[in-house]
């Protein structure tokens, strides 16, 4: 597997070792000079002090023959243009973009970006899950992130509190799968009834979100 | 016609201006308050200190829809990422990217988006003041196809 890594900070470093450390063929850019030749004597000659973001500089990395392409430099709108430059001028088979701004993660998914790694989505996940807020946590993404797991704490003044589960109407791309009650996990049947202090697990597209918390939440919720 | 531009730097400052007298409504958007010293003191339209890249300021000012947007900062990576917000996620018919590096102007122009090419643009001009043989490198890349994605379809971003 030969995989380019481009951008060359604590990411970019930590990452190349590793991959060379499991065996993999890998190629490391980084565009300042001086952290590139830095890093080049320690790592050796993989290490190239060149801009990812141009073509010729990628081709000459090895772009076109790349298996994977990790775009993991500190800048969103680089990592976009990486991934779409590997991906449309060079064929790439994969292509992973770090991403810092959580609401560009729509974006680059759209573009083909295939692989999508957010540290503030998943920071902000992980503390989500220690905070009891009125909102619905995100215990999990599926695949390459075209779904989700969610929880939604029903609490009192929601409106699917006395209701029963598979009556609701969710919203398409959307399917509720049980329910945790005094926290036994319980299958949803055809008469289970939501009660309050309910956490209703559920799979669906990050759009259904926003129709998925009016129907489970509420509208008006206090934060 | 609304205008959205992004970058107030001389030449989006300047057609900031020709385009608010030609009865425009005119959005500039730059990241330092101070480059909008560059506006003339008659400037009819808005100026906003903000992150052109960015999906949720460029909604809030009211850029969606727009008739023409113009990424003209002074980043090549970051006019193709605002761009492609313009068309995907703002729904703006006709959008501009700045990209001065030729190879990514070109390429991003195969991919649907019409890019500006300051060193093309310039390269011309000179060798066309010399009377000098031009090469064929234009300094707007008009695309000769819809924005293309991934898979290779064009088509718009879904409503979240």
């Amino acid at each position: 597997m030969f995989v380019l890594v481009v951008g060359g900070g604590k990411v970019g470093y930590y990452l190349t070792k590793e991959l060379i450390a499991s065996g993999h063929e890998v190629a490391l850019m980084e565009k300042d000079r001086r952290r590139g030749d830095q890093i080049k004597e320690e790592i050796g000659s993989i290490v190239i002090a060149q801009d990812g973001c141009e073509g010729k500089y990628l081709r000459e990395a090895g772009a076109n023959r790349a298996d994977i392409v990790a775009a993991v430099t500190g800048d969103d709108e680089d990592n976009l243009v990486i991934c779409q430059m590997a991906k449309h001028h060079f064929d790439v088979p994969r292509t992973i973009a770090r991403v810092h701004n959580p609401k560009n993660e729509r974006l680059f998914r759209h573009l083909g970006v295939d692989e999508i790694i957010s540290p503030t989505r998943m920071i902000l996940g992980s503390i989500e899950q220690d905070i009891p807020v009125h909102e619905l946590l995100h215990l999990a993404a599926l695949g390459v992130g075209e779904l989700e797991i969610i929880e939604a704490h029903l609490q009192a003044g929601s409106p699917a509190i006395g209701k029963i589960a598979l009556d609701l109407d969710v919203p398409p791309g959307c399917s509720l799968f049980g329910v945790i009650r005094n926290g036994q996990p319980t299958p949803l049947r055809s008469d289970t009834v939501l009660a309050e202090g309910d956490k209703v697990i559920a799979i669906g597209r990050p759009d259904c979100e926003v129709e998925l918390r009016g129907q489970l939440i509420g509208e008006h919720v206090e934060a | 016609m609304k205008a959205v531009i992004v970058g107030c730097g001389r030449v989006g400052a300047g057609l900031a201006d020709e385009l608010d007298r030609a009865g425009w409504q005119v959005l500039i958007i730059d990241a330092v308050s101070s480059a909008f010293d560059r506006l003339p003191s008659g400037f009819g339209g808005t100026a906003i200190r903000g992150d052109g890249t960015d999906e949720d300021t460029l909604r809030r000012e009211g850029a969606e829809g727009a008739d023409l947007f113009l990424a003209l900062t002074e980043g090549d990576n970051r006019n193709v990422m605002a761009a492609q917000l313009g068309i995907e996620a703002l729904g703006v018919r006709q959008c501009v990217a700045k990209i001065n590096d030729p190879v990514r102007a070109e390429a991003y122009a195969h991919l649907g988006i019409t890019t500006l090419c300051r060193t093309n643009l310039m390269t011309t001009a000179v060798l066309g003041f010399l009377g000098q043989a031009v090469p064929d490198k234009p300094g707007i890349y008009a695309p000769e196809v819809p924005h293309i994605h991934a898979d290779g379809q064009a088509h718009s971003i879904p409503e979240a």
